[in-house]
């Protein structure tokens, strides 16, 4: 029990254990359409955590990786008569290969000129999805056709539910092993200065384009699943809110926290949800909760949360 | 030929409005190193009170004062009570403080306003000027000759006056700043209420070109983030000749190419740009110190 508790996959089972059992509360079957739907978000906030909370290098252009796994299970399957789930893996290593070609030029910028380039490039993904109507259906998107595995045909919101409840888990034992390896060390010393790393013999430029492509790739897969969910798809989803939304979970769950990766997801998708019943105030209550959030938990929710309770313990 | 000046003009009137954005951007970063994605809510504010105050009978000059008033006290108030209490927070945290601000805003807006289009008069009519064969709005002019006189008023201001070199000071190391006695906090909230004043500006003046609504914000803030990273960030010249480009170069791009595509034209341009110059047109490398 004792080796469990700390052993570096923790928040891996701890995550599991709340995939388990959070079924059992739920009233209705809406509740399983939300929780899959934070999965979901959850996965390609965890990839854009190792980018930004990790190795420091801010994307304000994510939901353009998740717009090609979005739409590689369309056109897979529509135009060339692939399977889904093929679609998904040759979403990713499209987005991979696209991540490794734009990343190599781009992630020589630092800072804000990073957060400008990626913006620039979310928009081009999202620019052609909306012009290339022969293809992507236009600014009134496409319908997917639903996930089959094997005889099965997924649709309800449950089969999604367990479907990236366990997805999202392999993501956070990638993501915490990923962390633990030589890269993942090499990436926080990139974080804490460059030049320092660079002295050290680390291979920077090489070490943020590998977990820029790997980010893209969890950001496709939760893209492809997206698609595969809703059933319907639009340029939307690669859009410059998207990238924002991506970013102001991982900020709000705590960068650098691979469980405020879930916490934020999780807030800002059961909060918009929740706040419907205000009709025409949502918006402004959403913005208002997203600064109050910001000013007093400025850390994020879990490392403010958890130094708190370190606070205390003394 | 004709089409070529066209061109030109459309390009440099929006590219202008860009520019004042962009300036918005680059002078409350200069004051504090914050980004401040509000910044285009500043021009929707400017437009939509504008338009809401003329409607219950208000004179539109008048009208845009007010608006501008406005505006520059909902600049003050996001410094006093959204960024001030952060201080001290990480840059992101910062920055998500502001989109959170611009999310906020907007939706108030909407309450407040309503969710469709609207447009104001032109002050010189709307009958295009012929010159060289190509069509001119006279707003058009109004754009480039407004924004030619902040410009030159906010570089006397910074140039000639003491509040002026105190900005340049706080931008240049906030603490040394404050040990010789500037108020760098001050510094700071006038930077949001004059960055406010113009972007409120922009929004009275592009209105009767571009039409407005609650939602246009988010897009000229973009725009306004670009130009401001094109030129060099911190570099008010940079934030205006960055501002003008990526005007031209969407309107050679929807002219020549399609218009559909004059977004992805003014991107990559900006892509490629920063490429080659990573600091931007006009700004400074920054060097690490370990």
């Amino acid at each position: 029990m004792r080796t469990l508790l700390e052993t570096r996959l923790l928040p891996a089972i701890v995550v599991a254990v709340i995939v388990v059992i959070l079924p059992y509360f739920f009233p209705s079957a809406y509740y399983f359409r939300v929780g899959a739907l934070v999965f979901i978000f959850a996965l390609a906030v965890v990839g854009l955590n190792l980018l930004m909370g990790f190795a420091g290098q801010v994307s304000l252009g994510h939901a353009g990786f998740l717009g090609i796994g979005a739409y590689s299970v369309v056109i897979g399957p529509v135009y060339f008569g692939l399977p889904s789930w093929l679609c998904v893996f040759v979403g990713a290593t499209v987005s991979g290969a696209v991540a490794f070609l734009v990343g190599r030029p781009i992630l020589r910028l630092k800072g804000h000129y990073l957060a400008v380039a990626t913006l620039g490039f979310g928009l081009l993904v999202a620019i052609v999805l909306t012009n290339e109507a022969g293809w992507t259906g236009g600014p009134d998107g496409m319908s997917v056709p639903r996930l089959a595995l094997f005889n099965w045909q997924v649709r309800g919101s449950d089969s999604w539910y367990w479907i990236a409840g366990a997805t999202l888990v392999g993501g956070f034992v990638l993501a915490l092993n990923l962390m633990e390896s030589p890269t993942g060390r090499a990436l926080q010393a990139i974080h804490d200065s460059e030049i320092a790393a660079l002295v050290l013999g680390i291979d920077v430029a090489r070490k943020k384009l590998t977990i820029f492509v790997i980010s893209a790739m969890y950001a496709s897969v939760a893209g492809s699943y997206l698609a595969l969910f809703n059933g319907h798809v639009t340029p939307d989803i690669a859009g410059f809110l998207r990238s924002i939304e991506l970013v102001a979970m991982v900020v709000l769950g705590g960068m650098g926290s691979i469980v405020g990766s879930l916490v934020g997801a999780a807030v800002l998708v059961v909060l918009p949800q929740a706040l419907t019943i205000f009709h025409e105030y949502e918006q402004a209550l959403l913005g208002f909760i997203l600064m109050v959030f910001m000013i007093f938990l400025r850390r994020g929710i879990v490392p403010s949360v958890a130094a708190t309770f370190a606070g205390r313990r003394k | 030929m004709a089409e070529l000046l066209q061109f030109v003009f459309s390009g440099l009137t929006v590219g202008a409005i860009y520019a004042l954005v962009a300036l918005g951007f680059t002078l409350i970063y200069k004051a504090s190193d914050i980004i401040n994605f509000a910044q285009g809510e500043f021009v929707m504010l400017g437009g939509m009170t504008t338009v809401f105050v003329t409607l219950a009978g208000v004179s539109l000059p008048l009208a845009a004062l007010i608006a501008i008033i406005v505006t520059t006290a909902i600049g003050l108030a996001l410094h006093r009570f959204a960024i001030e209490p952060a201080r001290g927070a990480s840059p992101v945290a910062l920055i998500m403080i502001t989109i959170g601000a611009s999310i906020f805003l907007r939706g108030v807006a909407q309450i407040i306003f309503d969710r469709r289009f609207h447009s104001l008069p032109s002050l010189f009519g709307g009958d295009p000027i012929k010159f060289g064969g190509a069509a001119i709005l006279p707003q058009s002019l109004v754009v480039l000759a407004s924004a030619m006189v902040i410009v030159t008023l906010l570089w006397l201001f910074i140039d000639r006056t003491l509040l002026g070199k105190a900005v340049i000071a706080t931008a240049a190391n906030r603490l040394a700043a404050r040990l010789i006695g500037v108020d760098t906090r001050r510094i700071v909230d006038f930077s949001f209420a004059v960055s406010a004043a113009i972007g409120a500006i922009a929004g009275v003046l592009i209105t009767p070109i571009a039409l407005t609504s609650y939602d246009v914000g988010t897009l000229l803030a973009l725009k306004g983030f670009a130009a401001a990273m094109l030129g060099g960030i911190g570099s008010a010249l940079g934030a205006v000749v960055g501002g003008l480009l990526i005007g031209l170069f969407e309107a050679f791009a929807a002219g020549y190419l399609s218009s559909n595509y004059k977004d992805a034209v003014a991107f990559l341009i900006i892509l490629v740009v920063l490429v080659s110059i990573p600091q931007g047109l006009f700004g400074r490398a920054k060097i690490e110190r370990v």
